[in-house]
């Protein structure tokens, strides 16, 4: 008989020699030196490492850690993960790397841990190069990071201010059916969009999500005991995911995301297409980051987002619904569950119970996940038991 | 008018690492590094090469030529002490060795994507950074 762990095995090794004390060095520069020494003993290039697994770092990067590991080592994983389990990181990283060989979501792992022992503790929590190259020129948090994106996005393809505010206008409509959402009661035109004040230029406030409290949970189960829930089961058709980057300076290209190829992968292995689903359950944390989903789902060529969302209807009675709890800009974004709340609206409506809002007949969804600055991207294919 | 060299904000957080490039900057030399073993640039400084891994990475002044990718007029900022001088614009500039750096933009008027711009050490918080600014069409 043969078992899902026969498809790994452990091939490089690399260790640094201890240090009592450490002057003035960084976890990444450790982790590096520490990484090109194992990829040396396996004789596996860079280009080959398509995995990454690695600890948290209390007091240098407190979030975003794998893209900021992935990032300075020049790797674009599609798995990567923080495993934080104390002494037992090591050995758990062994298992999930064999697991996601196996489920064939990557095919070489990078399990990578490290740390410095310098003197003095940081001032600031965060010490990235986020923190060293970017804070220094006034550019701190999302919001100038993406309004970067959308510039670049408006100059290449000439879309305008009022084509943007369109996926706001749409999901403060949306979240008009969803008494939860704390936009409901407080619809938004695209003149109200525009009219509110500018943020980081080219972005509104209206553009940009407003920060709630809140929570999201979901439970996975084996399809066997999920036959006796008491709700009809989802399914999960289909999954992809890319890193690419952490500061927005290091970005591959400014108008088209990692989501691309992972949401590629994701309609293959579910066999669809974006316009075959019957939700579009978006990662909307700034209008610009939907208008470049939908470019990079194929639903609307480069540029041609504005197009699409005029000639669709993006309701649950539309031709292509689209986040219909509101989305995060509608709903508000209680931090990181805030991307939860796209897979939480999926599972409503493939059960048939999102009541006022229901899609009829809703079989299929597609949901993504985005996180920094477009640069850490998922996509799952959600599909009703037939 | 507050005046940039005045505002009350957080400098780079250098390390031995990256020290030659601020140190070189404060100097009114742009420094970035280039890779012994498969000649790319890279920005920011790394301990080891982020396209082939080689660890045979040196230093050398870069032309200070560059192209703005991306911007914004920041008008809320991020950090309070940016408050007194916004807004202000924040771009992409990508070095003509072929490196993105974020970094502050000088300009009087609006500055398009595309825009040639030309390194412009500036006291920035009381310590020279590399900014940039337009290149004079004249």
């Amino acid at each position: 008989m043969t078992s899902a762990w026969d498809s790994a095995a452990i091939v490089g090794i690399g260790e640094l020699p201890a240090e009592r004390h450490t002057e003035n060095v960084t976890t990444l520069e450790v982790l590096a030196r520490v990484a090109r020494l194992a990829a040396q003993d396996a004789g596996v290039e860079p280009g080959e490492i398509d995995g990454l697994l690695v600890g948290p770092q209390v007091g240098e990067t407190p979030q975003h850690v794998p893209a900021t590991v992935a990032e300075y080592l020049g790797l674009k994983p599609v798995m990567a993960n923080v495993v934080d389990l104390g002494g037992a990181s090591g050995a758990g990283m062994i298992w999930r790397a064999a697991a996601a060989i196996a489920a064939g979501m990557c095919e070489t792992v990078l399990c990578v841990l490290g740390n410095h022992r310098n003197p003095e503790a940081p001032r600031s929590p965060n010490r990235n190069p986020i923190r060293e190259f970017d804070v220094p020129f006034g550019a701190s948090g999302a919001n100038t990071s993406y309004a970067l994106l959308m510039q670049a996005h408006m100059a290449a393809y000439g879309c305008r201010p009022e084509d943007y505010a369109l996926i706001a206008a749409a999901a403060r409509t949306n979240a008009q059916a969803n008494p939860d959402a704390i936009f409901y009661g407080k619809p938004a035109t695209v003149e109200d969009v525009l009219a509110s004040p500018l943020v980081a230029a080219p972005l509104h406030l209206l553009e940009c999500v407003m920060p709630v409290a809140g929570g999201d949970a979901v439970i996975v189960t084996t399809r066997a005991k999920a036959e006796r829930a008491p709700h009809k089961p989802v399914r999960l058709l289909g999954a992809g995911e890319k890193i690419t980057h952490r500061a927005v300076s290091q970005a591959p290209s400014l108008t088209s995301g990692p989501l691309k190829p992972a949401m590629e992968k994701a309609l293959a292995e579910a066999g669809r297409t974006a316009g075959e689903m019957s939700l579009l359950s978006l990662y909307d944390c700034y209008t610009i980051m939907v208008a470049t989903t939908i470019e990079d789902a194929g639903l609307a060529p480069p540029g041609g987002f504005g197009a699409f969302l005029r000639r669709t209807g993006l309701g649950p009675d539309g031709d292509h619904p689209l986040n219909t709890h509101g989305g995060q800009l509608g709903f508000g974004q209680p931090d990181l569950a805030g991307g939860m709340t796209h897979v939480v609206e999926a599972v409503r409506q493939l059960r048939g119970s999102a009541e006022g809002r229901q899609i009829k007949g809703a079989t299929s969804a597609l949901v993504t996940g985005n996180g920094a600055t477009m640069s850490e991207a998922n996509a799952l294919v959600l599909g009703a038991e037939a | 008018m507050t005046a940039l060299s005045d505002l009350k904000i957080p400098g780079p957080t250098v390390i031995a690492l990256t020290k030659p490039f601020w140190d070189g900057a404060a100097a009114g030399r742009l420094m970035i590094q280039r890779c012994g073993a498969c000649g790319q640039a890279v920005f920011y400084p790394r301990a080891i090469c982020p396209h082939c891994w080689s660890d045979r990475l040196g230093w050398e002044q870069a032309s200070g030529e560059a192209r703005l990718k991306s911007f914004s007029d920041i008008h809320k900022p991020g950090h309070p002490g940016w408050a007194p001088v916004a807004p202000y614009v924040v771009g992409l500039v990508e070095l003509a060795e072929g490196v993105t750096m974020l970094s502050l933009i000088l300009a009087d008027g609006p500055v398009p994507v595309g825009t040639p711009l030309r390194f412009a050490p500036t006291d920035i918080g009381g310590r020279v950074l590399p900014a940039f600014r337009p290149v004079d069409p004249g």
